[in-house]
C-alpha cells in the first residue's frame, strides 16, 4: 500500500516547482540539533513536496535512519543476513555494511513522533487521489490516532468528494473518542459512528460503554448497530438459502420435468446432472490446452453441449429402457439406478475417481458488497442462471406446440395418440428436455464445487425432496420447494450445524409428506386419487 | 321404519368446483334404489362420501339414524355393513378367486385376528355358495386376473355379498355385460333388495327399467327428480338434462 | 401347518441350506486338511445375513407392494445394537485399556458412557434391542406413512430420505457411536474368540438358523389369510379398505415384522465381518437390497434369498477379477432383471421346469 501510495504522490509532485534542493538540504541538516530543530526540519520536509518526502518521514518515524559518520551523510539501515547493511537517503545506493559504531541513529521522541504522523497524515489526507485519500481515512479509522485531528479537520475542509468527506468524519469520529477533547465534541462523534454503522463500530465503541459521560450514548448506539447488524445477517441467511435454493432448483427442476410430468421416476438423474459437470470440464480442457484466449466463453460454449450431451443422454435412457416401463414406477425405479451406476462407472474409467478442478471464468469470480452482505459473482449469477432456466421451461410447456404435445400425451395418451400425436417422440422428447436440463444444472455445479463421479449422488436425494414437497408435476411447486428447502437449511445452519440441519430439513420432509401425500402444491380432487 | 342412510344438506367441493351441491337423500331399509344423472352429476362423489373416503364440507350423513358416516374412513363404514362396488371391477388379480371370497367373507377384521385365522367348515361351504351363485365354482382355483371382464363383475359381486352387508351400493354393474348377463344381474340385486338395501348407480335404462323400482335424478350435485323411471322420465327438467346438449 | 409352510421349492431350499449348515462346520473344523477354508465360512455366514436380509424386503414389497428403499436403515441398526455389546465385551483390553470407555471413546475426550450405552454389557439386553430398535423405527415411520396412506414411489422415497438422514447422524462424532469409524475391533462374544474357527463355523451355524426362522416366520405369514389380505393391498388396496379392512394396520404389522428380521440380520452380520458403521446405511446399500430380491424372484422368499447369494457372491468374484467390472455388472443386472426377468432367476427356473415336464391333467 506505501509503495503504491508514493507512486501516486511521485506522478503528482512531478509537475508542481518544487526545488529539490530545499528537499536534500533539510535531509542533511537531520542529525542537528535537538528534538525541536528536528520538528521544524519534518515540517520542511514535507512542505518541500519532494516525492521522497513521505518514505523519509516514514523512516525516520520507524527509527531507521542513521547518521554515516564516515561518509558525513544521512543513512538507512537495513537488516540484509545478520549484517546491517547502509544506504544513501537521497540515492538509494549501497554504502556497504556498517558496524555499531560506524553510524549514529537520528533519534525521535513521543513529541516528535506524534508530529511526523500528523504531518504524514495530513500529506496522505489530501493527496489528489481520492483512493489514496479513502485509504488514509480508514489507516486513521482503525489507528484512532487522536493527532490526526487536525489534520483531517483541514482535510474536511479541502474534500470535494462526499464518500471521502463521510469517510473522514467517521475517522476523525474514531480519533476524537481517543482524544481529550470535551464531552459534547465525544457525544457528537458517536452519534457520526452511529450513523456509520457496520460490524466494527460497536467494538469501537465497546471500550466507551463504561464511561461515566459517554456510557449511555455508546451503549444504545450499540445496540442499534447491532440491532441494524441482525437485519443485515438476515439478509445474508436469505441470500445463502437462495443461492442453496438455485443449486436444488436446478438438480430437481428436470426431475419435475420427468417425474412430475411424465411420473417417471428417474434415479439416474444426479448422474445426467454429472455429466453436464463433466462436459463442463471437458470444454474447459479442450479451451485450455487450444485455445486459452476463449476461456472467460468456456462456460457459454459448456451450456448448450452439456444440454445436448445429457439431453442425448436421456433420449437413449428412454428409448432402451424407460418406455417398456410405463405404468411401472417402482420397476423404473430400479432400472434407472441401475443405468445410474453404468454411467457413474463409465465416467470414472473415462476421467478417473478423483475429483476435478472446473475453473471459474472472470464474471464468475470475485465477490461484491451489498450493505452489509457479500455476494459472490458466481452465487448470482446461477441464481439468475437458474431463473432463467425456470421461466424458459414454462415458457416452452406452456407457449409452444412442443409443450402442448407434452401436456396433451401426459394427461391423455391414448386421445393424444388418436389425434395424430407421435406420442413415443413426444415421451422421449420430454425425458430428453428434464435430462438436458440436469445437464445445464451440472454446468452450474461445476462453478461452485468439484467434479466427481459421485456429484450426482449428493444431490439425488435432496432434489426428489425438493419435487415431493413442491408436489409432483407442477414446476411452480418446484420452485417453491427449492427456494423453500434452501432458506430453511441455511436458517437451521447457525443453531444446528450443516450436518443436523440437513437431518432436521429431512425429517420436517419426511412428516410434511404425511400431513400433505401429494406435495404443497397437489391438486386436490377425485380425479387425481384414482 | 327406520331409514337405513340418510343425507341431509350435504356439500363438497373440490378446488372450487362443487361435486355435491345441498343434497339430501334417504334410503329405507330393504329398498332397492337407482340413482341417474349425467356425467359429472356426482354419483361416484356421492358414494365416496357414503362410504367415508371423501368428506363433505357440509350437511349431516347418517346410517341407521345412530352412526355419523361423516366420521368415519372406508374401512369402518364396510365394516358397519356398507358394502361398495366400483364401476371398473376392482378385484384382487394375484388372488384365485376362490381367495377373493375368502378374504371378503364377514369375519373379524383385526389384524391378529386375520393372521391366526383358520377357515371353519361352515366358512368353506359358505364359500361355494357364493361361487355358485355367481357362477364360478368351477373358476374357484383360478387367478381373478384370468377372468373375463364379465366374470370379474360378478366375482365383486360375490365378494361384496360375503361380506354380508345391511347396504349395497353398486356402481354401473352392467357395464361390459352381456344382455343375458345384464338381466340376470338385475334379477340379482332385486332377489337381494328387501332382505338388504341397494343403491345402484346406472346409465343404462333398460337396466334401470329392469329393476323397476324408485330412482333419483342427480344433476350438478343435487337432485333434480325422484319417483318411479316413468315419472321421472317424463319430466321436462329430466328430459332437459338428458337429451337438451 | 408343516404342508401349509413348507411348499416344494420351500423344502428343497431348506434342504440345501440343512446340509450346508452340517457340511461346513464339519469341512472347517473336523476334517483333514480344511476342504473348507476359514474365510469361506466367514464369507458364507455373511451371505446368509444378506439372503435374511432380502427375505425381510421380500416380505414387504412382494406381498404388501412396499417398496422400501431404506431397509439397509434397520439392517445397520441392528448391526449397532450388536456391536454396541461386542465393544462393551472389549472391557479394558482396548488400545487404551480405559477399563469402562471404548477407545473411540477415550479419543474423543468421554468423561462417562453416555446414557444410551447402558445396559448394552448384557447380551440379552442387546438382542432385545436388535428387535426393538429396527422395530420401534418401523412403528412409528410406518404409523406416521401409512396413516397418511403414503404409496407407491412416494413412500419409496421418503424411506430412502429416511436411511439418508440416519447415515447423515450416525457419521456426526457427536452421536457417541463412533462416527465415520463406526464400531470394530471387537474381541469375542459371549465369551467365545472371534478370531477363532470355531466362533466362525458357530456364527455359520446362527446365520443359517435364523435364515431358516425367518423364512419359516414369513412363510408362516405369508400363508395366513392376513397374507391374502396383503397381497389384496398389493393389487387393489382401496378395494381392501372397502371390504372393511384397515390396511395401514396391515401394512404396519408385516413392515415392523420384517424390520425386526433385518435387525436380526444386521445383529449376526457385525460378529461375522467385525465392524459396523455408518456406510451401512447409505442409500445405495438400500437399492441393493431391491435387487437381491428382484433378481431372485419378488414374492417368493426363497428366491429373495438365492438371488442375495448369487449378487454377492457375483460382488466377491468380480471385485477380486476386474474391480471396475462390479459396477457396471451391477448397473446392468438392474436394468436386465426388470426388463427380461419380471419373476426373477426362481420364476424362469421353474417356468424353464414346467416346460420339460409331462403335462398331466389339471384337477382341482
Amino acid at each position: 500500500m506505501l509503495k503504491k501510495l508514493l507512486i501516486t504522490i511521485v506522478l503528482i509532485v512531478q509537475g508542481l516547482a518544487v526545488s529539490a534542493q530545499d528537499f536534500e538540504a533539510s535531509v542533511a541538516q537531520l542529525p542537528e540539533g535537538g528534538y525541536s530543530d528536528r520538528a521544524i526540519i519534518v515540517h520542511q520536509i514535507a512542505d518541500s513536496g519532494d516525492d521522497r518526502a513521505a518514505v523519509v518521514l516514514e523512516l525516520l518515524l520507524a527509527g531507521d535512519l542513521y547518521f554515516h559518520k564516515a561518509e558525513r551523510i544521512v543513512v538507512r539501515l537495513s537488516e540484509i543476513g545478520d549484517d546491517d547493511v547502509a544506504f544513501d537517503l537521497l540515492t538509494d545506493a549501497e554504502i556497504g555494511i556498517v558496524g555499531r559504531r560506524d553510524a549514529k541513529k537520528i533519534k525521535v521522541n513521543n513529541g516528535l513522533r506524534r508530529e511526523i504522523r500528523a504531518v504524514l497524515g495530513a500529506m496522505y489526507l489530501q493527496n489528489p487521489d481520492p483512493d489514496v485519500r479513502m485509504e488514509a481515512a480508514e489507516a486513521v479509522y482503525k489507528s484512532g490516532d487522536p493527532d490526526q485531528i487536525s489534520a483531517l479537520d483541514a482535510a474536511i475542509v479541502a474534500e470535494t468528494d462526499d464518500d471521502v468527506a463521510t469517510a473522514f468524519r467517521e475517522a476523525r469520529a474514531v480519533a476524537v473518542l481517543n482524544s481529550d477533547l470535551d464531552v459534547s465534541e465525544k457525544l457528537a462523534a458517536i452519534v457520526t459512528l452511529r450513523e456509520r454503522g457496520g460490524r466494527d463500530v460497536p467494538g469501537v465503541l465497546a471500550a466507551f460503554t463504561d464511561d461515566p459521560d459517554l456510557g449511555a450514548a455508546a451503549t444504545t448506539a450499540i445496540t442499534e448497530i447491532e440491532d441494524i447488524q441482525k437485519l443485515w445477517n438476515l439478509g445474508q441467511n436469505i441470500w445463502y438459502g437462495l443461492s442453496l435454493g438455485s443449486v436444488l432448483l436446478l438438480a430437481a427442476i428436470g426431475l419435475a420435468i420427468t417425474f412430475g410430468v411424465m411420473g417417471v421416476i428417474n434415479m439416474a438423474h444426479g448422474e445426467l446432472v454429472m455429466l453436464g459437470a463433466y462436459t463442463t470440464f471437458a470444454v474447459q480442457e479442450v479451451i485450455r490446452n487450444e485455445f486459452p484466449q476463449l476461456f472467460d466463453y468456456s462456460l457459454f460454449i459448456a451450456a448448450p453441449l452439456a444440454f445436448l450431451v445429457a439431453g442425448l443422454v436421456g433420449v437413449a435412457i428412454e428409448r432402451g429402457v424407460v418406455r417398456f416401463l410405463y405404468g411401472r414406477p417402482l420397476e423404473t425405479l430400479l432400472a434407472t439406478w441401475g443405468i445410474s451406476l453404468i454411467l457413474q462407472q463409465t465416467v470414472r474409467s473415462i476421467f478417473g475417481p478423483n475429483n476435478r478442478e472446473v475453473g471459474n471464468p472472470t464474471f464468475m469470480s470475485g465477490a461484491f458488497e451489498l450493505g452489509g452482505m457479500t455476494i459472490t459473482y458466481s452465487r448470482m449469477w446461477i441464481l439468475l442462471f437458474s431463473l432463467v432456466v425456470f421461466a424458459g421451461l414454462l415458457l416452452l410447456l406452456k407457449r409452444t406446440s412442443m409443450g402442448l404435445r407434452m401436456r396433451a400425451v401426459t394427461q391423455n395418451r391414448k386421445m393424444a395418440a388418436d389425434m395424430g400425436i407421435n406420442t413415443g417422440w413426444v415421451d422421449a422428447m420430454t425425458f430428453g428436455l428434464g435430462a438436458g436440463v440436469a445437464g445445464l444444472a451440472g454446468v452450474a455445479l461445476s462453478q461452485i464445487g468439484n467434479v466427481s463421479p459421485n456429484l450426482g449422488q449428493g444431490y439425488i436425494v435432496d432434489s426428489f425432496m425438493v419435487v415431493v414437497f413442491g408436489g409432483a408435476g407442477n414446476l411452480w411447486g418446484a420452485l417453491a420447494g427449492a427456494f423453500s428447502l434452501g432458506i430453511a437449511n441455511k436458517f437451521l445452519e447457525p443453531f444446528a450445524g450443516a450436518v443436523l440441519a440437513k437431518i432436521i430439513v429431512l425429517i420436517f420432509i419426511i412428516l410434511f409428506i404425511q400431513k400433505r401425500p401429494r406435495g404443497l402444491f397437489a391438486l386436490k380432487g377425485r380425479a387425481v386419487e384414482n | 321404519m327406520t331409514s337405513q342412510l340418510y343425507l341431509s344438506g350435504v356439500s363438497c367441493s373440490f378446488d372450487g368446483f362443487k361435486a355435491i351441491n345441498n343434497l339430501s337423500m334417504v334410503i329405507q331399509k330393504g329398498e332397492l334404489h337407482a340413482v341417474i344423472g349425467p356425467n359429472g352429476a356426482g354419483k361416484t362423489t356421492m358414494m365416496d362420501i357414503i362410504t367415508g373416503k371423501t368428506r363433505p364440507d357440509e350437511g349431516e350423513v347418517f346410517w341407521n339414524e345412530t352412526v355419523d358416516l361423516t366420521k368415519i374412513d372406508e374401512a369402518g363404514s364396510a365394516q358397519l355393513g356398507i358394502g361398495r362396488k366400483f364401476q371398473k371391477p376392482t378385484v384382487f388379480e394375484t388372488l384365485t378367486v376362490e381367495d377373493n371370497i375368502a378374504i371378503a367373507l364377514k369375519a373379524d377384521r383385526g389384524v391378529l385376528a386375520t393372521l391366526f385365522d383358520r377357515q371353519t367348515k361352515k366358512q368353506a361351504k359358505k364359500i361355494t355358495e357364493l361361487l355358485e351363485l355367481v357362477r364360478l365354482n368351477d373358476d374357484r382355483a383360478r387367478m381373478a386376473a384370468d377372468l373375463s371382464h364379465g366374470q370379474k363383475q360378478w366375482l365383486e359381486i360375490g365378494m361384496l355379498l360375503a361380506q354380508d352387508p345391511e347396504l349395497l351400493l353398486v356402481d354401473e354393474p352392467a357395464a361390459g355385460m352381456t344382455d343375458a348377463e345384464t338381466m340376470r344381474t338385475a334379477d340379482l340385486l332385486k332377489s337381494i333388495a328387501g332382505e338388504r338395501s341397494v343403491v345402484v348407480v346406472e346409465h343404462d335404462m333398460e337396466f334401470v327399467r329392469a329393476l323397476n323400482c324408485k330412482v333419483t335424478v342427480l344433476h350438478q350435485g343435487s337432485v333434480l327428480a325422484e319417483g318411479t323411471l316413468d315419472h321421472v322420465s317424463a319430466m321436462p327438467e329430466v328430459i332437459e338434462v338428458y337429451l337438451g346438449r | 401347518m408343516f404342508n401349509r409352510l413348507i411348499d416344494r421349492r420351500m423344502g428343497i431350499f431348506l434342504f440345501g441350506l440343512f446340509v450346508l449348515t452340517v457340511a461346513v462346520p464339519v469341512g472347517n473344523l473336523a476334517m483333514s486338511g480344511q476342504p473348507v477354508p476359514s474365510y469361506a465360512v466367514a464369507l458364507m455366514a455373511k451371505y446368509l445375513c444378506y439372503a435374511l436380509l432380502a427375505v425381510s424386503l421380500d416380505l414387504v414389497w412382494g406381498f404388501a407392494g412396499i417398496l422400501s428403499l431404506g431397509h439397509g436403515a434397520f439392517f445397520a441398526l441392528g448391526g449397532y445394537a450388536m456391536g454396541m455389546h461386542l465393544m462393551r465385551e472389549i472391557g479394558p483390553r482396548g488400545v487404551y485399556g480405559d477399563p469402562l470407555l471404548p477407545d473411540f471413546m477415550v479419543f474423543l475426550n468421554y468423561d462417562a458412557l453416555p446414557w444410551f450405552w447402558l445396559g448394552f454389557d448384557n447380551f440379552l439386553f442387546a438382542v432385545l434391542m436388535v428387535v426393538l430398535v429396527p422395530g420401534l423405527l418401523a412403528f412409528v415411520f410406518g404409523w406416521l406413512a401409512f396413516r397418511s396412506r403414503v404409496t407407491g414411489v412416494y413412500l419409496s422415497i421418503i424411506t430412502q430420505a429416511m436411511t439418508y438422514a440416519l447415515m447423515l447422524t450416525f457419521f456426526r462424532n457427536e452421536l457417541g457411536l463412533g462416527g465415520n469409524n463406526g464400531l470394530t475391533d471387537f474381541k469375542d462374544v459371549l465369551g467365545f474368540n472371534l478370531q477363532t474357527d470355531s466362533t466362525r463355523a458357530g456364527l455359520f451355524v446362527i446365520a443359517a438358523t435364523a435364515l431358516t426362522a425367518g423364512l419359516l416366520i414369513s412363510r408362516f405369514i405369508t400363508t395366513s389369510k392376513l397374507g391374502k389380505v396383503l397381497v389384496g393391498v398389493r393389487d387393489a388396496e382401496s378395494r381392501t379398505r372397502f371390504i372393511g379392512y384397515r390396511v395401514e394396520g396391515f401394512k404396519l404389522f408385516v413392515f415392523v415384522i420384517s424390520a425386526m428380521m433385518a435387525g436380526v440380520a444386521g445383529a449376526i452380520y457385525t460378529p461375522v465381518v467385525g465392524i459396523i458403521n455408518p456406510g451401512e446405511f447409505s442409500p445405495a446399500n438400500s437399492i441393493e437390497i431391491v435387487i437381491w430380491v428382484a433378481l431372485g424372484g419378488r414374492g417368493t422368499l426363497v428366491g429373495a434369498a438365492i438371488g442375495a447369494i448369487i449378487v454377492a457372491l457375483a460382488k466377491t468374484l468380480l471385485t477380486g477379477w476386474i474391480p471396475e467390472i462390479w459396477l457396471f455388472a451391477l448397473g446392468g443386472m438392474f436394468v436386465l432383471v426388470t426388463l427380461f426377468l419380471p419373476h426373477g432367476v426362481l420364476g424362469a427356473v421353474e417356468n424353464t421346469l414346467n416346460k420339460f415336464r409331462p403335462k398331466k391333467e389339471t384337477t382341482v
